[in-house]
């Protein structure tokens, strides 16, 4: 039981670092074409997340290899169920990690303005499809005995499109605010305006979102049954609002630093909201996902987490210091990387 | 067809796919870690030059290997659900340990090593290749590893519905995950000597950077050797290992149908399933297959027909695949060791043949490579996990064919197109040449 409770947290903490981290790649890689005017800038804008996305996107695979071991019954049922979905996340995953490698090998600029939209097409095909995903998660999946009777149109409800939309612009300010650190000169420039403007829609869409939960899932509940619990997504809140009272003062580390704290809130109050449930089904609550009915053995869930403890503390380790290594903005001259020019 | 039928042909498109990539990071990652800490060590610059030539190819295919490893994780839930629900308790624990201690090594450490010319120091950015050899070297041990527990089911037990992982050391110390990690990482190995001595035959054939490639063949023949001699000795083993826990694949790789002590390896046949004979069978070396299954000359060896029909694997296949991968790690062995010492020599003038030779012989331990594969998992059917469940019982539930017709055919398409840029990138680079000079300053 206390086993199962820890790997429910750490399945939501897996999902809000990856989301912290990725986020920032993937508006980075939304606003690619955009913000950045030339080739010098864009392979600037690349630089920026190139030495860190990749081992970014592995808290994903942890993600999914995390629900594989602690929670198999979900692994399986919500991969097969989202089949379409999650197949077109993994050509976008797939189209994305492509372009980062490839798009410097070649000179030629069409062969750099085609790999420059498939970097803008994947990074907001993902994000857009995560959000349905936990959209449709928090509203809970049409199942029951007989199995699954959702299908992809149904998934892109309005709730479920909200969702999408609001991960949209999550990441979009999340990675308007990660280039306005990494960069400098115009681009930079353009980036903290980027931020600035992009702040208001995110808020729009963040009250919407947290209007339309209400009616549409049961995520308040846990949240009315222990109030206190409100401090989560209250303080998600404040960091939004923190975002912009950063930006105001030029104070862009710290504004990156709120936006961070808000993915991670955003997500947890999703985490909590669902809880025990890791998939809810909105036929018949019997038939939900929950930690007690779909995890691993405990002796499982024993192992899991001695490696975990092992080696999560380690990654960590190496990835600050890492982190730390690339730390400032990136230089705005061109750089003959080994892979051709970043 | 059905939809096991095509979640089985969409599974073993993604592997090979992506088993185009991977053996080429495992093995060139030690070639290219092993030239840049030469360098570190002598201050040579065509060392430097070497680790950027080879690094670049190295680095164009890791991304193709990176990318296409996220669809295998996924496609367990996806197509396999049943399976994935089944065994989920014992099989997903490799699969997390994988990401968790190798893939982010690997995955952080690539990122240090292509951005960090210039911004650490000559020992941390050797360091940051010798990290994702490690990585991406355990990471192939996790995944045998749930691979091995597939091939030969221990430490579980029936229970709740499901099987249960009751003894986490039976499964890291599981002899036939154990033997088929050393088998296919070294056979990896291989491959990426083979590439680095075929694309410098080619540019020694045309005289382009002699020192450059002549030291690059230096590096890897001994490496093809030492590779293709415990390719040889591993794949011996995983044979004695694959009698005894899986009778039945070893019978379908020697198309043998008649179980008898002291039996005869028949250098040539041709199975004859139908008929459960083989239709040619001539030039047997007396007592050689109990020899080879038991390491005893009159050992029992089990025919296919001691088996039910239902419980054997597709014959054809799995036979030709194994004949043709062992003939062709034969002729490895040979092939390294006159590359070893041919490449003593001063110069290649008299055995311009060879160069000839080594460029042709690039593709042939990728196709051997891909052959082990199917030679295995062909060879583990009709079973997805070994005598515990039938491949037909693990699909997913919910899915028509209509949808699997549809992933199959955009795999297709999206691979077709990543293989021909994979081929376009990789030929172009190779063609170039290494850069003249590195005028780049690394801080000592």
């Amino acid at each position: 039981m206390t086993l199962q409770v820890l790997w429910f947290a750490l399945w939501g903490l897996l999902w809000a670092l990856y989301f912290m981290l990725d986020g920032f790649t993937l508006g980075a890689g939304m606003l690619h074409k955009f913000i950045a005017r030339n080739d010098l800038e864009r392979q600037q804008v690349i630089r920026t997340f190139g030495p860190v996305w990749d081992g970014n996107e592995v808290w994903l695979i942890t993600a999914g290899g995390a629900t594989f071991a602690a929670f198999p019954t979900t692994y399986a049922l919500m991969f097969s169920y989202l089949y379409a979905p999650l197949l077109l996340l993994l050509f976008g995953l797939i189209i994305r990690g492509v372009s980062f490698e490839f798009r410097g090998l070649n000179a030629t600029s069409s062969w750099r303005r085609c790999w420059d939209w498939a970097i803008v097409l994947s990074s907001l095909v993902i994000t857009l499809l995560f959000g349905v995903a936990f959209g449709n998660i928090f509203q809970g999946l049409p199942m029951d005995a007989t199995g699954y009777h959702g299908s992809l149109l149904a998934l892109l409800n309005p709730y479920g499109l909200l969702t999408g939309v609001l991960f949209i612009a999550l990441f979009l300010q999340h990675g308007a605010l990660y280039l306005a650190i990494k960069t400098s000169g115009e681009l930079q420039e353009r980036a903290r305006r980027t931020a600035r403007i992009l702040w208001p829609f995110m808020l729009a869409v963040a009250v919407a979102f947290l209007a339309f939960t209400s009616p549409a899932t049961a995520l308040y509940n846990n949240f009315q049954t222990t109030p206190t619990l409100w401090v989560v997504p209250l303080m998600a809140a404040l960091e939004l609002v923190a975002v912009r009272l950063l930006l105001a003062q030029n104070k862009w580390l710290q504004a990156f630093a709120a936006s961070c704290a808000a993915i991670v809130l955003v997500v947890a109050t999703g985490i909590i909201g669902l809880f025990p449930n890791l998939i809810p089904s909105s036929l018949d609550p019997a038939y939900s996902l929950s930690l007690f009915n779909s995890s691993s053995s405990p002796y499982t869930l024993g192992i899991m987490t001695v490696v975990v403890a092992i080696f999560v503390p380690i990654v960590i380790a190496y990835k600050v210091w890492i982190y730390r290594i690339f730390r400032g903005p990136v230089s705005d001259a061109t750089e003959e990387g080994i892979g051709g020019n970043y | 067809m059905d939809v096991v039928t095509l979640s089985r042909l969409q599974f073993a498109i993604t592997t090979l796919f992506h088993f185009m990539f991977v053996p080429l990071t495992l093995g060139l990652s030690i070639l290219v870690a092993w030239m840049e800490t030469r360098y570190v060590r002598t201050g040579d610059e065509l060392y430097l030059r070497m680790t950027r030539f080879w690094g670049k190819l190295f680095l164009v295919n890791f991304a193709l290997g990176i990318v296409t490893g996220i669809t295998l994780e996924f496609q367990f839930g996806m197509n396999w659900a049943e399976y994935s629900r089944y065994v989920g308790d014992i099989f997903g624990a490799p699969l997390a340990i994988e990401a968790t201690a190798a893939f982010f090594l690997e995955s952080v450490f690539i990122g240090l090593w292509i951005f960090g010319w210039g911004k650490v120091s000559k020992k941390v950015h050797c360091f940051a290749i010798w990290m994702v050899v490690l990585g991406s070297n355990m990471s192939a041990l996790w995944i045998l590893l749930a691979n091995g527990w597939m091939q030969n089911p221990v430490g579980y037990v029936l229970r709740n519905n499901r099987a249960e992982m009751i003894d986490f050391g039976a499964l890291l110390t599981n002899p036939y995950g154990l033997i088929k990690f050393f088998h296919t990482v070294i056979s990896a190995h291989l491959l990426a000597a083979f590439f680095v001595m075929g694309v410098s035959a080619w540019h020694l054939l045309r005289n382009s950077h002699p020192e450059f490639f002549r030291r690059s063949f230096r590096m890897a023949a001994p490496f093809a050797l030492v590779a293709a001699c415990l390719v040889m000795f591993s794949g011996d083993m995983q044979a004695s290992v694959v009698a005894h826990f899986q009778p039945t694949k070893f019978a379908a790789l020697e198309s043998t149908w008649e179980t008898r002590s002291g039996a005869p390896l028949n250098l040539i046949v041709w199975p004859d399933a139908a008929n459960e004979r083989n239709a040619v069978q001539a030039l047997p070396i007396p007592k050689m297959l109990s020899y080879l299954a038991h390491k005893n000359l009159n050992s029992e060896v089990k025919g296919l027909k001691e088996f039910p029909p239902e419980e054997r694997p597709p014959v054809l296949p799995v036979f030709l695949s194994f004949r043709v991968m062992v003939g062709l790690g034969v002729f490895f062995v040979v092939a390294s060791i006159a590359a070893l010492l041919l490449s003593r020599r001063t110069t290649w003038d008299r055995h311009r043949w060879f160069l000839r030779l080594m460029f042709y012989a690039i593709p042939l331990p990728y196709l051997a490579n891909q052959l082990g594969w199917i030679a295995a998992e062909v060879g583990r059917q009709p079973w997805i996990v070994y005598g515990l469940m039938k491949t037909s019982a693990g699909v997913s539930s919910n899915l028509a064919p209509g949808h699997v017709i549809g992933s199959l055919l955009g795999f297709t398409l999206l691979y077709g197109g990543l293989g021909v840029l994979d081929f376009y990138l990789l030929t172009k680079i190779a063609a170039k040449g290494p850069e003249a000079a590195v005028t780049r300053k690394q801080e000592a």
